[in-house]
């Protein structure tokens, strides 16, 4: 009711002068008028604020959130991280830490919760299951008096009980909050002393998917743009009629379901599928060529589902370059090849701008067209996050990665605002 | 578009080129564009069990199978209660929030309107994440309620951004007549506004619409197996067996996007 808040107030002026020359205080009156419209219209945006913050906003800042949250070893051990908090973490640990390792186990009430701890240390330490849930089983190991008989029991429990890395583990570990899972997302990590250094090579993990992420969406981005150019200024010197009839070719796979896209890409990409049938044909290749499954078929796919995003932006743009310059820079003896690459092209600058940063944001963000075309060398950094949530149920490495995907896209659109000047819109 | 071969004197042999070059490329881009549409929807005729052409002889026999099967009628039936639940909720949410939004300055709009459309940027995998790992502790996984807030919330943007884009058009005098002939502004809603910008109201609801109706990461994460949609089993048929029963039901989906494709290019021709 917008319009309606802006014109009531405006409505209202001969009752608020009337009111004016009685009271003398129009200025009052106006400025409630005025407050009273903007509360209108803060009012009418607020059902769907409180929709968006309680159904995608709360639950998105709780996955930052959970990206630094460390809670198992601290609800679990909170005795132990006491102590350990006071090592220095190159020695043996020390023998309370032991006695309250002990201690905290007891009274541990779930065998649900030891779970939790058990997978959170194995996924620091290799064997941190076994050694948490042997230990919970062997309970209370003869209830020891001392410290050192406490360190004594547990070591005649588990030998492994000696080894610094699994205190090391615990020690790390014993805050609520750990900026782990962010440094392991960019292949950096905390050494013993606390310094934040690179993972070794050979471990690095991330940063190899993450360059494989930008990589191939800059691959799709200008192949993209390489295809969309011509078909766009193409349609931006047909008359209004013909050019609405071409864009319906361009919105019908704009439209038509990303899953059925990759299906009809399956069926032309496969070994004995139209394009490898025709390539055959020309005499190009003697054996079908690998399409499908590997980086060409995922490349391909993205590259017609993103085209129409390259196309309607370079299309709005060059709809709106004049063509003076052009016939101008060729009136004046260019000609007319070298007066496109040197008048026309750099007055479609901002369409390029806008639509390949469009398709790279959307690039980077996908993971339906890798998932079902690519092979396990091909997958983006969205799989890796669902990966995480649903294979390997390690949250707080999910919640990161997502965390480092959502930055950089809000960074991305942030640049892309600023090229494109206007608000994503498609009515 | 071949027709005009006399070029103008001043064309040398390399902008002649140029000018052809432009030309096929842009019907190569179109050729590219419209393919893979095209090829799939003969084969879901075919009589063979083969996904391949050329094509041995015809049949309706994928379409039967389609109608027989009950995950596919399921799905079908679950779409067709996420997409509309969920774009009558964007559409009402979006539409009161361009209201204010339109012609009104207040203090943090860029930021209400910066959140109100950060559902269309925000990395789709990531929305499944979050809303997963919340909706976990809100009892929502598994649910149809859960996948239609999820919906709705990635739909109510582009009904924002449309009906935004149509008021900036609409003419207030109407408003302004119709609340000083006496109308209450609840009636002028219902009768002056919403007529009048009907066109970008439900334009916005057909992208909503389109939205929920194609979404399957979200629905990956957050739905059941009671909940599967069409895009879901679409997922499951093309990841385990893709069969011609696929290109029956791609075949259906895209006569019934066209319908929204063509209904929205209406539209939009009115809204002008």
């Amino acid at each position: 009711m917008t319009g309606s808040g802006n014109v009531m107030a405006a409505g209202r002026m001969p009752s608020v002068a009337l009111a004016a020359a009685q009271d003398g205080d129009l200025v009052g009156q106006l400025r409630r008028a005025e407050r009273r419209r903007k509360l209108r219209a803060i009012a009418l945006t607020m059902p769907l604020l409180v929709f968006l913050l309680v159904f995608f906003l709360v639950p998105l800042a709780s996955l930052l959130l959970r990206a630094v949250e460390n809670p198992e070893v601290a609800d679990a051990l909170p005795r132990t991280g006491q102590v350990l908090s006071g090592w220095d973490r190159h020695g043996p640990a020390p023998d309370a830490a032991y006695a309250a390792l002990i201690q905290d186990l007891k009274a541990i009430g779930e065998t649900a919760q030891v779970g939790v701890l058990a997978r959170r240390l194995n996924s620091e330490v290799a064997g941190g299951r076994s050694l948490i849930m042997g230990t919970y089983r062997a309970l209370p190991l003869g209830d020891p008096a001392s410290a050192e008989q406490a360190r004594a029991a547990l070591l005649a429990h588990d030998a492994r009980w000696e080894e610094q890395a699994y205190w090391l583990a615990l020690a790390r570990n014993s805050s609520r909050w750990t900026p782990d899972y962010l440094l392991t997302a960019v292949d950096l990590r905390r050494n013993a002393e606390g310094g934040i250094e690179r993972v070794p090579a050979d471990e690095a993990a991330f940063s190899d998917i993450l360059l494989r992420t930008f990589q191939m969406s800059a691959v799709v981005t200008v192949i993209a743009l390489l295809i969309a150019y011509p078909l766009a200024y193409w349609l931006s010197t047909l008359s209004e009629r013909r050019a609405n009839l071409m864009l319906i070719l361009v919105l019908l796979p704009f439209w038509t379901s990303v899953l059925v896209r990759i299906a009809a890409w399956i069926v032309l990409l496969q070994n004995n599928g139209l394009i490898n049938r025709f390539l055959q044909f020309i005499g190009l290749t003697d054996a079908p060529l690998p399409l499908l499954f590997n980086r060409t078929g995922v490349i391909i796919a993205m590259v017609h589902i993103l085209l129409p995003f390259m196309i309607l932006p370079l299309y709005s743009v060059m709809k709106s370059v004049p063509t003076n310059y052009l016939r101008a820079a060729i009136s004046l003896g260019s000609p007319p090849l070298a007066a496109f690459f040197r008048v026309y092209l750099p007055q479609t600058y901002p369409g390029v701008a806008a639509g390949g940063l469009l398709v790279f944001i959307t690039c980077i963000g996908y993971y339906v067209t890798p998932a079902l075309l690519g092979g396990a060398s091909d997958q983006m950094l969205s799989y890796y996050v669902a990966q995480y949530t649903n294979v390997e149920v390690n949250w707080g490495m999910a919640c990161a990665l997502g965390g480092v995907l959502l930055t950089t896209t809000l960074v991305l659109y942030a640049l892309y605002r600023k090229v494109s000047k206007a608000e994503l819109s498609l009515g | 578009m071949f027709k005009r071969f006399d070029f103008p004197a001043y064309y040398g042999p390399l902008d002649k080129l140029g000018w052809l070059g432009l030309r096929l490329a842009a019907l190569l881009a179109l050729l590219f564009l419209v393919l893979p549409i095209v090829v799939i929807v003969p084969l879901s005729f075919s009589d063979s069990s083969f996904l391949a052409y050329p094509i041995q002889g015809w049949s309706l026999q994928w379409y039967r199978e389609m109608w027989n099967a009950p995950e596919w009628a399921r799905a079908a039936r679950n779409s067709f209660i996420v997409a509309p639940v969920s774009t009558l909720v964007a559409t009402v949410l979006g539409t009161l929030a361009a209201m204010g939004l339109a012609r009104n300055q207040f203090v943090g709009k860029g930021l209400v309107t910066g959140l109100l459309i950060s559902p269309m940027v925000v990395p789709i995998v990531v929305v499944g994440v979050s809303s997963y790992l919340y909706f976990a502790r809100l009892g929502l996984n598994d649910s149809y309620l859960g996948l239609i807030l999820v919906h709705a919330a990635l739909g109510a943007p582009f009904v924002v951004t449309t009906v935004l884009a149509t008021l900036q058009s609409f003419n207030a005098n109407l408003v302004k007549a119709s609340l000083s002939l006496g109308a209450s502004p609840l009636e002028t809603f219902f009768r002056v506004t919403l007529p009048v910008i009907a066109p970008g109201v439900i334009s916005g609801a057909l992208f909503a619409f389109a939205t929920s109706f194609d979404e399957v990461v979200v629905t990956l994460f957050l739905a059941g197996p009671e909940q599967v949609t069409l895009p879901r089993q679409m997922f499951t048929g093309i990841r385990e067996n893709i069969s011609p029963t696929i290109a029956a039901v791609a075949t259906l989906l895209i006569l019934f996007t066209t319908l929204l494709m063509m209904t929205l290019e209406w539209l939009r021709g009115r809204r002008k």
